[in-house]
């Protein structure tokens, strides 16, 4: 009892440090080239902190569909892109509204929160009909339609491949401006922690544990006497719910949303991401958000560097290419890192453990 | 007696994170019909899957003295190892004749062989496999085993879901064949394992709790009782039809033979 | 009438470039329970290196077209082949990583190909009689349709005398059906996992070279567009079902066309309803296996 009481203080004072520490380094000027592109009260590294706390959430989100519940879809990034795109053109809409700016902006948040709950509910219940490959294969058609009805642009309302630029006319002052950046840094934290939460609660309720059962072998639930159709769909619901919150953070951050954020590409980073974070660890979809989109950022900015430029082609287009490095390692860390980075530790520890005593198979729950 | 041909010790095979197959030992002796005898879902299939390596598993599993446990499914049956799985398995998109080709390993496979014991087949040969009666298919199962000259057959409840007549004429062909390959046989229907059986193992519960020659068990009728849940075939003639023990009872079974053991 | 006859043929041509990728998808899915994310690499690959070779050669001449269609199928086959070989064959009944390895490779390859080629379309030239139309009942056809169709069709023939006259094909089909009964009849079944990658590598870079003939350029994105097409057909048609990646190639085109040109563009939209549909009243496709 005690021990794991004591683990559990331990837990929420470590997350606590974590969290406090990420709070304050807007105030630091912490400087680490080559990870950072500027000290850690500049805008422009907060802007990237920001945006990869962002694509975390939204990865721990997918982590709850795919880790959790077993459940491979190819269509998260329609409800991101629901989260995004929703809000905007909310927000356009009651843009020559009278009513006081705080009304407009919560209540923009709870129709598009709305919306996406509205919108995966839908989808889930339609494509959990069918399992295992035609799930994949309906959330991809699903999203798809979604890319396209985006790029399409109907009725002038999502900027189609332009994008969409945020209306700032009932948007709060201190999140608007580059100066405002460290308010939006904040607020991405909130985010992320409030999908934290939620994830951790979902996961430790009943229905997570019947979702994480059902991953191992259906069977057994069925024979449990649950039905596995509700349960999933819950967490299919919870995830697209939590993916629009984030898709609104991204808004916010970036003043706009592009059509990018509605394609099956975007879900396949979101895979990459949560599988090289480590699909069995809730840490590891944010440790992957965080190390993706930074390897990502700055990849981007040596392939632009003089260095590179100066190499012979062999070498010069694969390392100009982001995408090619981080593909590459995607692979390597599925061929031979099966628990992702945040398996690491575990991994170090039975290998050293497996001489004295078989490793006993640790289920996360 | 001579070597066995097949000799397993100490099998373990899990199937979906559970263990259906738990430290089985036995061997099959270089001649005759040795039955794997258990109640529905003690492991039979599970164990002849885990010796072909068609099902995780661990173990010491010797063919002819060479150790196979260690091979991929089709080199095991390249080795001499004639399979006909339960439920028959036959290709049904294709034609008699292709899933027999299918099954022809040898330089000069047994045709003529195959074509006398089942006759029905050669007027078949291009119908799709799907389309044909169960009987039917159970000789197209049969007949993929024949075709090649086998160290040691492995045969799953050739008889399940056939009709008596064609019954006789499965425990015929297999009565003809038993006497130039041994064969491990899997048999729900006590009158087949009387005809065939030299020799018995039985499963519960995923563990070998019986083996011996099979008229001595045979005969003991409380024994049978005990372990299957049926009365010997001279008492109850159709006990194994279809469905043998009540599920309830099985559990029950099992714990008193590990006190036993 | 001219309108549903250009709008059928067009249909047919684009169905041809879908069956191209989506029979080796189909057969690799129901040999190997794998999705291949990478087979859009393999048409784009096939593509580029069929462009370079041919327009070295003798570009826009039937020579050079043929030429290039040649090496678009040895090294889609070449690259698929390798990519079972030496990522897909490790991973070994494991599908989700395995389908996991396709999609890193989806992403590096076409990554790797706009570093070398940008970002940009590059226009391909072609035969001249590809350019011009022919008359069919007042509708005016571009030529290039009909070799779509023509090739689309060898293909399809090809496939199927492979599958139905050679061991190595009754094995496939056999594999399809039931792949752990294969290997209980002693038959080494990823040899035959290596052979259906290559089958489909070469179908796919060969429709490379068609879907750059087909839209008038070159780009390290023409395999990823396609290829959600190609799964949505696959899916359709049944997984594992050739016929049914044939006839569902057909029917996802034609159904595009009509819909974009009478529905006001809306021809992917109607596709991907048409995909809801079918899953949600067939969920093993047209012609695919009852069980999933
Ligand atoms: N695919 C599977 N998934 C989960 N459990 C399985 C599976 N196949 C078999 N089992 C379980 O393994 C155990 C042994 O099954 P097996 O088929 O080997 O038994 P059996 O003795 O052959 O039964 P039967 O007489 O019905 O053929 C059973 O309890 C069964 O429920
Ligand atoms: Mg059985």
């Amino acid at each position: 009892m005690t021990t794991t009481n004591r683990r559990r203080i331990a837990w929420i004072a470590g997350s606590a440090a974590i969290i406090v520490l990420a709070a304050i380094l807007p105030l630091l000027a912490i400087e680490i080239p080559g990870v950072f592109p500027g000290p850690t009260y500049t805008p422009g590294t907060l802007q990237l902190l920001a945006y990869a706390m962002l694509i975390a959430a939204l990865a721990l989100s997918y982590r709850l569909l795919f880790g959790l519940a077993g459940m491979l879809s190819f269509g998260h990034a329609l409800f991101f892109a629901a989260g995004a795109y929703g809000l905007g053109v909310v927000l356009e809409w009651f843009a020559p509204s009278e009513l006081p700016s705080e009304v407009v902006f919560i209540g923009a948040i709870l129709i598009t929160l709305v919306f996406g709950i509205v919108l995966s509910l839908t989808v889930g219940s339609l494509a959990l009909r069918v399992g295992g490959i035609s799930f994949a294969m309906v959330t991809l058609a699903f999203a798809q339609a979604g890319s396209v009805l985006i790029r399409r642009n109907p009725g002038g309302a999502t900027g189609g491949e332009e994008g969409l630029a945020l209306d700032i006319t009932h948007v709060p002052e201190g999140f608007i401006g580059v100066m405002n950046t460290r308010n939006l840094y904040w607020f991405a934290l909130g985010v992320l922690v409030f999908v934290y939460l939620v994830v951790l609660w979902v996961e430790r309720s009943r229905a997570g544990h019947v979702a994480a059962a059902g991953r191992e072998n259906e069977l057994r639930v069925r024979v449990l006497g649950v039905r596995p159709y509700p349960v999933k769909l819950l967490v299919f619901t919870v995830a697209g719910a939590l993916a629009a919150v984030a898709g609104m953070g991204y808004l916010l951050l970036q003043s706009g949303a592009a059509p990018r954020v509605a394609t099956a590409d975007f879900t396949l980073t979101l895979l990459v991401i949560v599988v090289l974070g480590g699909v069995g660890y809730r840490w590891g979809a944010i440790i992957g958000g965080l190390i993706y989109t930074l390897l990502d950022q700055r990849l981007t900015a040596l392939a632009g560097s003089e260095a590179i430029a100066a190499l012979p082609d062999v070498l010069r287009i694969p390392l100009s290419e982001p995408l090619f490095i981080l593909g590459t390692l995607f692979i390597l860390v599925v061929m031979f890192l099966p628990g992702g980075i945040a398996g690491i530790p575990q991994r170090l520890r039975t290998h050293r453990r497996s001489t004295a005593l078989e490793s006993k198979e640790t289920v996360d729950a | 007696m001579s070597e066995p041909i097949l000799a397993v010790s100490g099998l373990h095979a899990r199937i979906a994170g559970q263990q259906v197959v738990e430290d089985v030992s036995f061997t099959v002796p270089s001649s005759g019909v040795t039955a794997l005898l258990g109640r529905n879902g003690v492991g039979k299939t599970s164990t002849i899957k885990a010796v072909l390596g068609l099902i995780d598993r661990t173990g010491d599993v010797r063919l002819a003295g060479d150790r196979v446990d260690r091979l991929p499914t089709h080199r095991i049956v390249q080795r001499g190892v004639g399979y006909v799985p339960e439920d028959r398995e036959v290709f049904a998109g294709l034609t008699v004749a292709e899933n027999l080709r299918l099954a022809e390993r040898d330089a000069e496979p047994r045709r003529e062989l195959v074509e006398r014991l089942f006759p029905d087949l050669v007027q078949r040969k291009a119908q799709r496999a799907g389309t044909l009666s169960g009987g039917q298919q159970q000789m197209v199962s049969l007949a993929r085993a024949l075709l090649n000259d086998n160290r040691v057959l492995l045969v799953d409840e050739p008889t399940k879901g056939l009709a008596p007549k064609i019954v006789g004429e499965v425990a015929e062909a297999l009565e003809a064949v038993a006497d130039t390959v041994p064969i491990l046989l899997v048999e729900q229907n006590l009158h087949v394992v009387r005809q065939l059986a030299t020799d018995v193992v039985v499963l519960s519960g995923g563990r070998v709790v019986h083996t011996g020659g099979a008229a001595e068990f045979l005969d003991d009728d409380d024994l049978v009782h005990r372990l299957l849940g049926v009365h010997g075939d001279h008492a109850e003639s159709d006990a194994s039809e279809g469905a043998p023990a009540p599920e309830a009872s099985a559990t029950t079974d099992t714990t008193t033979e590990e006190g036993r053991a | 009438m001219s309108t549903v006859i250009l709008l059928l043929v067009t249909g047919l041509g684009l169905g041809a470039l879908y069956f191209l990728v989506a029979s080796g998808l189909s057969l690799i899915y129901g040999l190997m329970h794998v999705l291949n994310f990478a087979h859009g690499v393999f048409l784009t690959i096939g593509a580029f290196l069929g462009w370079e070779v041919g327009r070295r050669v003798s570009d826009g001449t039937w020579g050079g077209l043929l030429l290039s269609m040649l090496v678009g199928v040895v090294v889609g086959a070449i690259v698929a082949a390798l990519t079972e070989y030496l990522l897909i064959r490790r991973l070994y009944e494991r599908h989700i990583e395995q389908v996991l390895v396709t999609v890193g490779l989806a992403l590096a390859g076409v990554a790797l190909m706009e570093g070398i080629w940008g970002t940009d379309p590059i226009y391909t030239a072609k035969p001249a009689w590809l350019t011009e139309t022919t008359e069919i009942l007042g509708a005016r056809i571009p030529n290039d349709r009909f070799l779509l169709i023509g090739i689309a069709v060898l293909v399809l023939l090809g496939i199927v005398l492979f599958l139905r006259g050679t061991r190595y094909g009754l094995i496939i089909r056999a594999g399809v059906e039931n792949r752990h009964m294969v290997t209980a009849l002693g038959i080494d079944v990823r040899r035959s996992f290596t052979l259906v990658f290559a089958i489909g590598g070469a179908a796919a870079g060969l429709g490379g070279v068609l879907a750059s003939v087909y839209y008038g350029y070159v780009s390290a994105h023409l395999g990823s567009s396609l290829l959600i097409f190609a799964f949505i057909v696959t899916v359709i048609g049944g997984l594992g079902s050739l016929a049914g990646a044939a006839i569902a190639s057909v029917l996802v085109a034609v159904l595009q066309q009509f819909a974009n040109f009478y529905l006001g563009g809306t021809g992917d939209l109607a596709v991907v309803l048409a995909l809801a549909a079918v899953l949600l009243i067939r969920p093993s496709g047209l012609m695919g296996k009852a069980a999933a």
